[in-house]
């Protein structure tokens, strides 16, 4: 009860016009941002920044305002990977894969709407989770260790097969080949340089973003480069929208696949070292290990596969505020910026914050409850509006694409070495689909491998180089059969499904091009 | 490191003679400044460029606001080379720098880099160093701690929230040193992203101790999760009387982590002195001493020659410590 009123108190705080009016804006602005490939939610809270300043706001309106543009770019990253098949941020990435080929069909309306509601309540269970739960909470996270992180990176590894299972070896290959990515740059631990060749911009790493909008977003401009060969022939017509609202029935059929993607999600928000792509991605693998083992329907435009990973993901944003209010430490790249405007605004969280300033705290829940309302009220109605961005012609749309990617990226670092390395990324990604490689590995390992690799490490200093110690605890024995069920399983399923998949096996697209 | 502290009256006073000559110095005018944090959002380097915005302009000794860049990458070697090579006569351009720009410069993380590449301007505060336990730990002083590592160096499990190496592994180093254990490069240093994922470390009890900042370790001394057992300061803090320093514990050891700025070695000497007066006229502002010290930092001041011999003698520091514990041939 005594939640409840200071819940109360903080809506008291949150609805006033003038914080409304912020909400609003920075719903507005945020869906903006996520949909446009490059400026992620991280960008999005960091450009508006130094206007929440100059306006001279306080400490809960600034908040009001940035965490509005936060849930949004959540909110607007699905947009263009539906759209598109460009995730507008990194843990868009899953909505693709059913997403476009949704789009492909006609289903356009429908997958955007639904994946707004799932959105939506991802983001709102996961609220509720962080003003009942955070400081239990923070115990779980705890309870991880680097031992413990490592086995759950080999889940989502493990678990890996069960997305493109169609070859496994070239899921391994693509998988291999997005590691090798990951390891370039200095090596956290001790500081050395590997594979950066005495280049500068290569001590970083290669940036995420680059990676997926080249492989994604270039790769796709590039097929159609190739197909068309300058005839501006539109093949197959006027593209249908679709309904705008899905049907009851299919609404219904997801339920499931969102309470289990928000779950999933809202656990990896949690943990401050997995974060929201962790939790989409396993999202997405283990509701298509749940209802689909066959693979069916798949990567092929199913409804289930857009809801999964969307209310993962926009429950892993709420979840990844736990550890950023509670510990201090940032689950993501935007709960880092959002934790360097705490900090600025002399609000310094971590364990006594919730004591310290409850007017904060509070203020800013009430704020992502109105936030998540809005979004959906504002997202459901402009459903018909970005459904338009379809009846351009492709030949139209592909070099918008193109322009919106090197935009996008230059952005970012504000480097041409970063745009050329991105039309690298365009021509490899090309390559691979060409071959048959699926993309999503690739993505996967260039993601979590150094998060894994450091674990790893970490891990083996502290034993002092005794890998019992990955086995040392419970949980983290629990979380290796998880994962040798994840990776055991559809080998056994595939046997009888082989047979069956022979006979449906016309064109195995990965990305859903 | 620290023959260069200065108390916050002195500093108030030296300010305000001049502010005075400061008021000549018009000549030169910030346009459109932009100040780079080596860093992502959210560490040291982005509080140092994000406060010195905000300050500046809320003081108006600059018109245009402050545009704040994050150029991570390479431990701030990124934003180095773009400095150097790319901006070297920019006149409007300051950048974060703090005792990580001048020991990765010692160690050659730099790529070449000598301290003469930039101008370092100023320094304004500094953050002390300490080694925190969970509460419930069996180490109740420092000295226990040493005497088991001393025993066996790969019993203590340290967390730190940087790179092998770096000045969060280098502090209980020398700490070690100063207890007589002869290899330091025993000891058993575990390197997390940043402060708060080390804390995490620890609280999870992956590891036994913690090396960080001082300002890193308050929420959760104040919140009973820890226990700092040692600050690496020259005497007690006056607002924490309770934390005892490692000099008086028997390890003469003081780690402060200095914060400051750099621009340009090529810029006029107009700017360079704009900007030194700048920074002075924000470090005399009331307000911002209350934000050094909410954010746990001791205020710590060097400008224009002193600013040189300052990150002379910590690089050099630096250089001879390196080589000692065997980081840098």
């Amino acid at each position: 009860m005594e939640i409840l009123s200071l819940l109360a108190g903080g809506f008291a705080v949150a609805l006033t016009p003038e914080n409304l009016f912020l909400a609003l804006m920075g719903c507005f602005l945020g869906t903006l941002m996520g949909a446009l490939p490059g400026l992620g939610p991280a960008n999005g809270v960091a450009i508006l920044i130094p206007i929440a300043f100059s306006l001279g706001l306080g400490p809960t309106p600034s908040l009001i305002l940035l965490t509005s543009v936060y849930y949004g770019a959540m909110y607007g990253g699905r947009i263009s990977s539906i759209l598109l098949n460009i995730p507008g941020d990194e843990p868009a990435m899953m909505t693709c894969l059913d997403g476009y080929p949704m789009a492909q069909q006609g289903k356009a309306g429908e997958a955007l709407s639904l994946s707004g509601i799932a959105s939506f309540v991802g983001a709102f269970v996961a609220t509720c989770g962080l003003v009942v739960l955070a400081p239990q909470l923070v115990k779980i996270a705890l309870l991880f260790g680097p031992a413990e992180y490592f086995v759950l990176f080999t889940v989502a590894f493990a678990t890996l097969g069960g997305i493109t299972s169609t070859n496994q070896a070239k899921s391994a290959f693509a998988a291999a080949l997005g590691l090798g990515i990951a390891m370039i740059g200095s090596d956290s631990q001790t500081g050395s340089q590997r594979f950066t060749f005495d280049h500068i911009h290569l001590y970083d790493g290669i940036d995420f973003l680059i990676a997926i909008v080249g492989l994604f977003a270039l790769s796709e401009v590039f097929i159609f480069l190739e197909q068309h060969k300058g005839s501006a022939a539109v093949s197959s017509g006027p593209p249908k929208i679709g309904r705008i609202l899905p049907d009851l029935k299919i609404l219904k059929r997801c339920v499931p696949s969102i309470s289990r993607g928000t779950a999933l999600g809202f656990f990896s928000g949690v943990l401050p070292g997995a974060g929201a792509s962790l939790g989409s991605f396993l999202a997405y693998s283990l509701e298509k290990q749940t209802v689909d083992r066959k693979g069916e329907t798949f990567g092929k435009g199913d409804p289930r596969g857009v809801a999964a990973p969307e209310a993962g993901n926009n429950a892993a944003s709420g979840g990844a505020l736990v550890p950023m209010l509670a510990l201090g430490v940032p689950g993501s790249g935007t709960t880092a910026v959002l934790l360097a405007v705490l900090l600025q605004l002399n609000i310094t969280p971590g364990p006594l914050l919730f004591t310290k300033n409850p007017d904060v705290v509070w203020g800013l829940i009430a704020a992502l409850f109105i936030g998540n309302f809005m979004l959906l009220a504002m997202n459901i109605p402009l459903v018909g509006l970005f459904t338009r961005v379809l009846l351009i012609p492709t030949r139209i749309l592909m070099p918008v694409v193109a322009m919106i990617s090197f935009v996008g990226i230059y952005s970012i670092t504000g480097s041409t070495f970063d745009v050329m390395l991105m039309v690298g990324f365009g021509v490899a990604g090309w390559i691979l689909r060409k071959l048959d490689v699926p993309l999503v590995p690739v993505i996967l390992g260039i993601l979590l491998g150094n998060q894994m690799e450091v674990n790893l490490r970490r891990a083996m200093t502290i034993s002092d180089g005794d890998w019992l110690t990955l086995v040392g605890s419970p949980l983290a024995i629990i979380l290796w059969i998880i994962a040798i069920a994840g990776f055991v399983l559809p080998m056994i399923y595939g046997r009888r499904m082989r047979a069956r998949m022979e006979s449906s096996r016309q064109d195995d697209e990965f990305v859903g091009d | 490191m620290l023959k260069n502290f200065i108390r916050t009256g002195t500093i108030a006073a030296i300010v305000a003679t001049l502010g005075v000559s400061g008021a000549h110095a018009q000549s030169f005018k910030a346009e459109n400044p932009q100040c780079i944090a080596p860093s992502n959002p959210g560490g040291g380097w982005d509080f140092i460029c994000r406060t010195t915005a905000k300050f500046l302009f809320d003081l108006k000794v600059i018109e245009d606001s402050m545009q704040v860049t994050n150029m991570s990458g390479g431990g701030g070697g990124v934003a180095f080379a773009h400095v150097t090579k790319e901006r070297n006569e920019d006149n409007n351009l300051i950048v974060a720098a703090s005792m990580s720009t001048s020991a990765r410069i010692a160690q050659g993380i730099y790529e070449g880099a000598t301290q003469d590449d930039v101008h370092f301007l100023a320094t304004f505060g500094a953050e002390y160093g300490a080694i925190a336990v969970q509460s419930d730990s069996k180490y109740e002083t420092l000295t226990q701690m040493m005497d088991d590592i001393k025993a066996d160096p790969r019993s203590v499990g340290i967390a730190g929230g940087s790179s092998v190496g770096s000045f969060d592994h280098i502090k209980p180093m020398l700490v070690a040193q100063k207890a007589g254990l002869e290899d330091v490069t025993q000891l058993k240093y575990v390197s997390f992203d940043g402060g708060g994922e080390a804390m995490t470390g620890l609280l999870s009890g992956a590891t036994e101790a913690l090396s960080g900042d001082f300002s890193e370790m308050l929420g959760f001394m104040e919140s009973g999760d820890v226990r700092i057992i040692a600050i690496l300061a020259p005497e007690r803090l006056k607002k924490f009387p309770d934390i005892p320093t490692a000099k008086e514990q028997g390890y003469d050891v003081v780690g402060a982590n200095w914060r400051g700025l750099y621009m340009p070695a090529g810029a006029s000497d107009e700017a360079k002195e704009f900007w030194s007066n700048a920074i002075q006229t924000m470090v005399a502002d009331e307000g911002f001493q209350k934000t050094l010290e909410d954010a746990a930092m001791a205020p710590f001041n060097n400008f224009g020659d002193d600013m040189y011999q300052f990150v002379a003698g910590s690089i050099e520091d630096v250089t001879k410590l390196s080589k000692e514990i065997g980081i840098i041939d």
